[in-house]
C-alpha cells in the first residue's frame, strides 16, 4: 500500500512539472502583458514593474492601432468562422447525404475525388487559386480575392472533402428505413433529408464543426495570401502577423496583442472543453 | 392538386427564363467588356440568375425525377467550391508548372526546366533535406512525449481532467501566435534563466532545434488524446488477466497495451507525418527561415531553417518566381503523396502482423 502511495506522488509530481512547462508560456505571456517594454526587457520573469496601469496602456495602445485593429480583425475572424461552418454543415451534410444514398458510378467517382483530395497540401493549389479567383473576379465581376465572401466560398471548397467524408460514415449507419418510412407517410425527399437525417446528424456535425472550426480561427496562409496584409478585413492571425512585422521586438505590444488573439479560444475552450477535446479525437481516428 | 401543379410549373417556368436571361446578360456583360453602368452589376446577376435557375429547377413538376432533381441540387454548392478552389487550382498548377508563369502571366512554355532547376539549387535542395530531418525527429519525439503522456494521463491520478486539458491546451492557439511567442521566450526569457548572451534562434543547429520544441510543444498534446482514446479500447478483463498472472507494468504495456493499440500507432504517425511535412506557421513566425549554412552544395546559404512549404511561399511571393513555386509544390505533393501511401502499406501490413 504504501509503494502504491509514493508512486502516485511521484506520478503527481510529474504530472504537475509538465504542467508547469506546458503552460509556462502563456504565463509569460499574461505577465509580460501588464509590463512596460524596458521592464520585459530587464527581466521577463519577474513581476517587478507589472501593473494592472500598465496593462490597460498596453490594451489600448493595441487594440487602437491600425495595423491590428483588433475588434476588426475579430470581426472578420469571427464572421468567416461562423458562417464557413454553417455551410460546411448544411452543405456537407446535404451532399454526403446523396453520395450515401445513391449507389451509382457517379456518386462514387464524387466519393473518390473527395477522399483523394485530401492529401493535396495546400501549397501545390495556393498560388493556381490565387489566379483563378483575380479571373473569376475580373471577368464576372465579383471581388473574390480580397474579400470575406470569397474567403468564405474557399473555405468550402477546402473544407468539403474532410466534412463529406466523416458525415458520409456516420449516415451509412442510419437505417434506410426511417427514409423509407418517412417517404410512405408522403415526405418529399428534401423533408426527408431536413426533418428526418439532418437532426440525426448532430453530433457527428459538432465533431466536423469543431475539427473545421480550430482550422478556420487559426488559418494564416489562406487568408494572408487571398486578402493581404494590408486588407481592412484582415483575420485575426493575419493581423498579428501585420502587427508585429510593424513593431520589431516591441514585446509589450507583441505579447498584448498574442493575449488578445488567444483569448477567444481559450474562452471556448474553457466553455465546451469536453466536446473540443472528443470531437478532435473523433475526427482524427475516422 | 391541378391548379396546384399547373401552379408550380408556372412557377418553374418563370424562374429558369429570368435565371437564364439574368445569366446571359452577365455574359453579355463579360464578353463586351461592358464593365460600367448596368455592366458593374453582372456579377451580382450572374449569382441572382444563378439561384433563380437552381430554384427553377426545384419547382419543376414531376414526380419521378423528383429525386434526381434534389440530388442535383444537394450536391451542387460543396461540388461547385471544391471544382473552383481545388479542382481546377489543381490542374492549372500542374500546366503552370512547366511555364515561366509570373503569377499573372507566361510567356512561354519552358518544358521541364522548372523541374531541372530546384535540383541545381542549394537552397531548395536544403530545405529539403531539413524539412526530411525535421519529420523524421519530429514524428518520433511526439509520438514517444505523446504516448507518454497518454500513459500518465490514465493511472488513476487526481484531477487528471486538468492535466488532460492542460497538456491539449497549445495545440488551440493557432502557429502564428505561438511562434512569436517562443521567439520571445528564446530570445528574452532563456537567455535571462540561462544568463547567455545568444539566443538559441541565432545559430542554425540551435534555431532548428527550437522549431523542434516548439512544434512538439503544441502537437504532442493533441496526439496524447488520441491515445488516450486507444488505450481506452484495450480490454479491461485483459488487463486484469495479466495482472493475475502476475505480468509486471512494463510486460503489460509491451506485449499488450501497445500490440492492441497499433492501429492508433497508424493514425497518429499518418497525422504527425503529414503535419510536420506541410509545417508552416511557426517557421514563419519562429525563424522565418533564417540562419546561414557554410557550404552546402559548394555555396553559403542563408535560408538555415527554411522548410520547404516556406521555401515555396518565399520563391513565389518574395521572388515572383510563380512557375518555379509551382513546381517545387508539385514535387512536395508527389513526395507527401509517396510517403503517406508508403507509411499506410507498411502500418497496415504491421498491424496484420500483430
Amino acid at each position: 500500500m504504501k509503494m502504491k502511495t509514493s508512486r502516485a506522488v511521484i506520478l503527481t509530481i510529474i504530472a504537475v512539472l509538465l504542467a508547469i512547462y506546458i503552460l509556462f508560456p502563456f504565463a509569460l505571456v499574461v505577465l509580460n502583458s501588464f509590463k512596460t517594454q524596458a521592464a520585459i526587457v530587464q527581466n521577463p520573469i519577474s513581476a517587478t514593474g507589472a501593473s494592472f496601469k500598465q496593462f490597460a496602456s498596453n490594451l489600448s495602445a493595441v487594440v487602437n492601432n491600425k495595423n491590428f485593429s483588433f475588434w476588426r480583425a475579430f470581426g472578420s475572424s469571427a464572421v468567416v468562422t461562423i458562417i464557413s461552418l454553417v455551410l460546411l454543415a448544411v452543405f456537407g451534410g446535404m451532399s454526403a447525404w446523396v453520395i450515401c444514398r445513391n449507389k451509382t458510378k457517379w456518386s462514387t467517382v464524387i466519393y473518390m475525388t473527395f477522399i483523394s483530395s485530401m492529401i493535396i497540401p495546400f501549397q501545390v493549389v495556393m498560388l493556381p487559386l490565387i489566379a483563378t479567383f483575380r479571373e473569376v473576379g475580373k471577368y464576372i465581376g465579383l471581388g473574390m480575392n480580397g474579400t470575406l465572401p470569397g474567403l468564405i466560398f474557399a473555405y468550402c471548397g477546402f473544407g468539403g472533402a474532410m466534412t463529406v467524408f466523416i458525415l458520409t460514415g456516420f449516415i451509412k449507419g442510419i437505417p434506410y428505413e426511417l427514409e423509407e418510412a418517412a417517404a410512405i407517410d408522403g415526405c418529399s425527399p428534401e423533408g426527408t433529408f431536413f426533418r428526418i437525417i439532418f437532426p440525426l446528424l448532430k453530433p457527428t456535425i459538432v465533431t466536423v464543426t469543431i475539427l473545421n472550426g480550430m482550422w478556420i480561427w487559426n488559418d494564416y496562409l489562406l487568408p494572408s495570401i487571398l486578402l493581404g496584409q494590408n486588407n481592412p478585413n484582415k483575420t485575426l492571425p493575419v493581423a498579428v502577423q501585420a502587427f508585429v512585422g510593424s513593431f520589431v521586438k516591441s514585446w509589450d505590444m507583441i505579447l498584448t496583442a498574442a493575449l488578445l488573439a488567444m483569448i477567444p479560444m481559450i474562452v471556448i475552450f474553457l466553455i465546451a472543453q469536453k466536446h473540443i477535446m472528443d470531437g478532435m479525437v473523433q475526427g482524427a481516428i475516422k | 392538386m391541378n391548379e396546384n401543379t399547373s401552379g408550380k410549373k408556372a412557377l418553374s417556368m418563370a424562374l429558369l427564363i429570368v435565371g437564364f436571361v439574368l445569366m446571359l446578360a452577365a455574359l453579355y456583360f463579360d464578353i463586351t467588356k461592358n464593365y460600367a453602368g448596368l455592366g458593374a452589376m453582372r456579377g451580382m446577376f450572374l449569382v441572382l440568375g444563378a439561384l433563380m435557375v437552381l430554384a427553377g429547377i426545384y419547382f419543376i413538376p414531376t414526380v419521378l425525377h423528383h429525386r434526381a432533381i434534389i440530388n442535383f441540387i444537394f450536391l451542387f454548392p460543396l461540388i461547385f467550391t471544391f471544382i473552383v478552389t481545388v479542382i481546377i487550382p489543381m490542374f492549372v498548377g500542374i500546366f503552370y508548372s512547366f511555364t515561366d508563369w509570373n503569377g499573372v502571366f507566361y510567356t512561354k512554355m519552358v518544358g521541364i526546366e522548372n523541374y531541372q532547376a530546384m535540383f541545381k539549387d542549394p537552397a531548395f535542395m536544403w530545405s529539403l533535406l531539413i524539412t526530411v530531418l525535421f519529420v523524421i525527429v519530429n514524428m518520433i519525439m511526439v509520438n514517444l512525449v505523446a504516448f507518454l503522456l497518454a500513459l500518465l494521463c490514465t493511472t488513476k491520478l487526481k484531477g487528471v481532467g486538468f492535466f488532460r486539458a492542460a497538456y491539449f491546451l497549445p495545440n488551440l492557439i493557432g502557429g502564428i501566435v505561438l511562434g512569436y511567442i517562443w521567439q520571445f521566450i528564446f530570445s528574452n526569457v532563456l537567455t535571462k534563466i540561462l544568463n547567455s548572451p545568444h539566443s538559441a534562434l541565432a545559430t542554425t543547429k540551435t534555431a532548428f532545434i527550437a522549431i523542434i520544441v516548439v512544434y512538439v510543444w503544441q502537437y504532442a498534446g493533441y496526439i496524447m488524446l488520441i491515445y488516450i482514446n486507444g488505450l481506452a479500447t484495450v480490454p479491461k478483463d485483459v488487463l486484469e488477466a495479466a495482472q493475475i498472472d502476475g505480468a509486471s507494468d512494463i510486460a503489460t504495456l509491451f506485449k499488450i497495451k501497445i500490440p492492441m493499440i497499433a492501429a492508433t500507432f497508424t493514425i497518429c504517425t499518418f497525422l504527425t507525418l503529414t503535419s510536420a511535412f506541410k509545417q508552416f506557421d511557426v517557421n514563419l513566425a519562429l525563424t522565418n527561415g533564417g540562419g546561414t549554412v557554410r557550404g552546402f552544395m559548394g555555396k553559403r546559404l542563408s535560408n538555415g531553417t527554411q522548410m520547404i512549404a516556406l521555401n515555396i511561399y518565399n520563391t513565389a511571393f518574395a521572388r515572383d518566381q510563380y512557375g518555379y513555386a509551382q513546381a517545387k509544390a508539385i514535387l512536395f505533393f508527389i513526395i507527401l503523396a509517396c510517403v503517406s501511401l508508403l507509411q499506410v502499406r507498411i502500418s497496415n501490413k504491421r498491424e496484420v502482423e500483430m
